[in-house]
């Protein structure tokens, strides 16, 4: 790709008709991707989308770069192959809350556990879009959907926490239809390793508003706090901050002004459990970069494993066949 | 043209005539280090020039009881001055290192075997252990075989007393006395085993010399006839064999070593992801170690992940490999068909093992066969072949990698538990002598789904600029790839992508007759590890003057092109099978004809024996 043309957002966008229902969240998440390509640099002959199987996993054919759609749940695992096969490539794994912590768990955890350097944009809507609304491991208790006409009774997993649980050292959130969205994009891909970002989206459809409590306009201020390092956590205009209960170990509200308000070190891993784990009904929902504490990439470890153990070794198949003992036969057959 | 190859007709004369081969079983507690024995011995006998055939029977339970039946281990070794092909049916001599080892293994010991067998462990606990109510060897019950029995474990401690180990610890080297013994008996050199336990345990050396000291009483003790006349030393002359260099090889070191060479003829580098399991292992421990090659290994943290990493590393232009047994192929079959959708290439090695489920983890079998050639959803085709022997799975993983990267498609090469840890002595090949298949990538003006004359698509690897395309699993239409479900498009790219996998057998050699005639009153048609048992009963049958054939399939899907018209020139047609009928049925199937049945599900491999029964009986 030559250097001096600068791209434009159309110039990520395929040809391809895109096929999601009308309002759909995945729109503004697929707008904020190709807005923010042209700001990173991104070449689209060295990206790689790959997804699993969801209507978020559609995405990659609405991309303008190399793209793999693959099967439910496996997304983290190809992109591991894909990675290892050619680190030089920029992968986005495009996952959804099914494909990912259902179907896909086991791959999503070994991915953070192993560093692997990639961007994986988990689309929560906390329903399965795809299948027509069945519940999915996201959803809230007393979701009712096909599947549960009576309200599921099963715990939902927590994205951001299940990622950090994992081990992973970037965890973000973000918004469908928020504008701070490619600022968090941006951070995921600045970061070097897996970086796990968690995007709230709205399933028009099958999960409609289920965001609502904290994404109307009406509350956002009240219920969104929006984390930047080296500042203090202020919401509600900076008139509401979040400080550390020492008798309690939490987090509390406290007001702006307190001089109690926490400021945001991403590096803290033990704040950014409690960030991810706030009660919806007591606190805002934490969103921006929550934890970013960078550590050697899988990859990168992979190859210098390879390299390093192939020094001063050739590869003489001809020696390979030969190895061990061997012995020799000079005279002929027998002829009977 | 249908050709009946005669290749083995020089040595079918002298073959496996009793004085020119010996069984030899040796058994104990998992813990006795049997397999090093038999491994040890089998690379003796190899250096000696015999031909040779091996069977490691492990007992499933990693850490079974001691004592116990089912913590029993075996290796058995056929080795001889003719052509060898089985491990040999019932064993000449049983070295039974504890009262299980007998109790497990003497009904299989031929008439008038030898036993050699070490008081020291026959304890009345031992005893009970292994369900005996009585000492065998203290009552008649082994009459029919020739019995030594004698303390070896004292003659252990004995040998290796002044290196001053731990009574434990001095007690492993029971193996190596008995190897020394083993040596002694059939005339074979301890400097091999001496170099080897110099190296294994070069950071111990007192281990390695109070190894050496028991090897060397064992031996000693046959030299000056201790034994009183009962057994006599045996020379057994090396087998004629082709002039060359030789080495002894296991189907799992051989496979490995293949992979490499199909990914250097191909010019890839390989991704090899994989997850343990038994008897498939091996092939992952092996590439591990071959870094150099261009080699990545990953262990994945199950067999989805593996298939897909492959997969994954396949579309970024590196040679995808995979491996498993039978539990593990089964939860790649989704990721498969993902192969056959995207038409990546793509090796997928099952090393076969009993089933269903867990079935026989450490047992062999051939039962896979269905589930390699129909076991995916959909209309999915893909080739498949078999390796007959550990040698052979070198040439036959060469030519999976080839029909991946040529025909852009997942391939499944079939071996089995008994090829993968069996040893045999192997020319080493010559590697200049293969014929290159150097893949080129997509670079410009191509669609992703255009055709070549083969039927296949072009690779085209990310990075590529120009060429940013979007594939995936769901049915496209013809030449774009772009996504359509329109009934014309999958109904023509289905009939593509079988009518590529049909092409395959463009590529491939006719199907020969490997012994016999091209026509006849019964062809013995098998296919994987069968071969040998196969091989030897019809060698046997006609030089009894029998009218029988063997045919021997590689190619499973596609089957060569000739082989239906081959197999209607004969009068009746056995297929002998470690399943319940695979071959069978895809044979009838495909052709029409009437396949009969010979099926061995016991997770062990057939004796010749029982497959020349069976031939005898067809032509009564
Ligand atoms: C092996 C397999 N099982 C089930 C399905 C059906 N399926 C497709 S998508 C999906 C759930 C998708 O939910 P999610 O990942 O949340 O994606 P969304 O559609 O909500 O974006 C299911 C169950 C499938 N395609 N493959
Ligand atoms: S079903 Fe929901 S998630 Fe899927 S496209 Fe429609 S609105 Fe979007
Ligand atoms: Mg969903």
């Amino acid at each position: 790709m030559n250097e001096q043309v600068k791209l434009t957002a159309k110039d990520w966008a395929s040809e391809q008709e895109v096929r999601w229902c009308p309002g759909c969240g995945d729109y503004a998440i697929l707008k904020a991707v190709q807005r923010t390509l042209p700001e990173l640099g991104s070449d689209p002959a060295n990206t790689v989308f790959v997804s699993g199987i969801g209507c978020s996993s559609r995405f990659p054919y609405y991309m303008a770069s190399y793209g793999f759609h693959t099967i439910h749940g496996r997304a983290c695992a190809v992109a591991t192959g894909v990675k290892l096969a050619n680190p030089e490539l920029d992968v986005w794994i495009i996952t959804g809350d099914g494909d990912a912590l259902s179907i896909g768990g086991n791959h999503t955890m070994h991915l953070l556990r192993r560093n692997l350097d990639c961007q994986l944009l988990l689309f929560n809507n906390e329903i399965y879009g795809l299948t027509k609304g069945q519940y999915s491991p996201t959803s809230r208790v007393g979701t009712r959907s096909p599947s549960t006409p009576f309200g599921s009774v099963d715990r939902p997993a927590l994205p951001a926490s299940f990622a950090l649980g994992a081990g992973a050292r970037f965890v973000a959130r973000g918004i469908d239809v928020n504008k701070k969205l490619p600022e968090v994009l941006k951070a995921a891909h600045a970061h070097k390793g897996a970086a796990f970002v968690e995007i709230f989206q709205n399933c028009i459809v099958y999960n409609d508003d289920v965001f609502g409590p904290f994404t109307d306009r009406k509350v956002a201020a009240e219920k969104q706090l929006w984390l930047e390092a080296g500042e203090k956590m202020l919401f509600a205009g900076g008139e509401k901050g979040i400080g550390f209960d020492q008798s309690t170990k939490t987090l509390k509200v406290v007001a702006g002004d307190s001089g109690e308000v926490l400021v945001h070190d991403p590096a803290n891993r033990a704040i950014a459990l409690l960030l991810a784990e706030m009660p919806a009904d007591l606190f805002p929902v934490a969103l921006g970069v929550l934890y970013e504490d960078p550590a050697p990439t899988y990859e990168s470890a992979v190859v210098e494993q390879n390299r390093a153990v192939s020094e001063g070794k050739v590869a003489d198949l001809q020696a390979l066949l030969r190895q061990g003992q061997t012995w020799q036969v000079t005279k002929e057959p027998r002829v009977e | 043209m249908v050709t009946a190859t005669q290749k083995l007709t020089p040595v079918e004369a002298t073959a496996a005539d009793r004085a020119e081969a010996v069984v030899v079983r040796f058994a104990g507690d998992s813990g006795d280090g049997m397999q090093l024995t038999g491994g040890q011995f089998t690379l003796s006998t190899a250096l000696a020039g015999n031909d040779l055939a091996t069977f490691p029977d492990f007992p499933a339970e990693i850490r079974a009881p001691q004592g116990t039946t089912f913590g029993v281990s075996a290796f058995q070794i056929n080795f001889g001055s003719a052509a060898i092909e089985t491990a040999g049916d019932a064993p000449d001599v049983l070295v039974a290192m504890n009262p299980a080892a007998l109790k497990v293994n003497v009904a299989a010991l031929k008439e008038g075997g030898l036993i050699i067998a070490d008081t020291g462990e026959f304890s009345a606990r031992n005893l009970a252990k292994a369900g005996y109510d009585d000492n065998p060897l203290e009552n008649d019950s082994l009459a029919r075989y020739k019995v030594i029995a004698f303390d070896i474990s004292a003659r252990t401690l004995e040998a290796v007393k002044e290196f001053g180990l731990s009574n434990k610890e001095a007690l492993r080297s029971k193996n190596m006395w008995t190897l020394g013994l083993a040596l002694w008996m059939f005339d074979r050199d301890r400097q091999p085993v001496v170099d080897w336990l110099k190296a294994k345990f070069a950071k111990k050396p007192e281990i390695a010399e109070a190894n050496i000291a028991a090897l060397n009483a064992g031996h000693a003790y046959g030299e000056t006839a201790e034994i009183g006349g009962q057994v006599r030393q045996h020379h057994i002359d090396p087998a004629p064999a082709e002039p060359g260099l030789y080495r002894t090889v296991t189907g799992a070191e051989s496979l490995s070593i293949g992979l490499v060479a199909g990914a250097q003829l191909a010019g890839l580098p390989m991704f090899f992801g994989s997850y343990p399991i038994t008897p498939a292992s091996p092939l992952l421990h092996h590439l591990s170690r071959l870094k150099q090659f261009g080699i990545t290994t990953f262990q994945a943290e199950d067999e989805i992940a593996a298939i897909c990493s492959a997969i994954g590393a396949s579309y970024a232009g590196s040679l995808g490999v995979t491996s498993s047994s039978g539990p593990g192929i089964a939860l790649k079959g989704e990721a498969i068909g993902l192969a056959v959708m995207t038409e990546l290439p793509l090796v997928i090695v099952n090393s076969q093992r009993g089933g269903p489920s867990t079935g026989l983890p450490t047992k062999t079998e051939q039962s896979d066969l269905y589930q390699a050639v129909y076991g995916r959803n959909g209309d999915a085709p893909i080739p498949v072949i078999a390796a007959r022997s550990p040698a052979d799975a070198y040439d036959c993983a060469i030519e999976a990698v080839r029909i991946a990267v040529q025909y852009m498609t997942p391939v499944m090469l079939l071996t089995d538990g008994y090829i993968a840890n069996a040893a045999e002595p192997w020319k080493v090949p010559d590697a200049s002598s293969h014929v290159p298949f150097a893949v080129r990538f997509a670079e410009k003006d191509v669609e992703p789904y255009q055709r070549d004359a083969r039927g296949s698509r072009p690779w085209i690897k990310p990075g590529t600029p120009g060429l940013e395309h979007r594939i995936g699993g769901i049915e496209k239409a013809p030449v774009t790839g772009h996504i359509s479900y329109t009934p014309e498009h999958h109904a023509q790219m289905t009939e593509e992508r079988f009518a590529k996998v049909r092409n395959v057998a463009d590529s491939i050699p006719e199907q020969d007759v490997c012994l016999g005639s091209t026509s006849g009153r019964l062809a013995m048609v098998g296919w994987g590890s069968t071969f040998g048992p196969i091989h030897q009963a019809v060698r046997r049958a006609r030089k009894r003057g029998m009218d029988v054939s063997h045919i021997h399939i590689r190619h499973i899907a596609p089957f060569p092109k000739n082989l239906g018209a081959l197999l209607k020139g004969y009068d009746k047609i056995i297929v002998p099978e470690m399943n319940a009928g695979q071959l069978k049925t895809m044979l009838r199937d495909q052709f029409l004809v009437d396949a009969r049945p010979m099926n061995k599900i016991a997770g062990q491999p057939f004796m010749i024996a029982e497959i020349e029964a069976a031939i005898e009986e067809a032509l009564a």
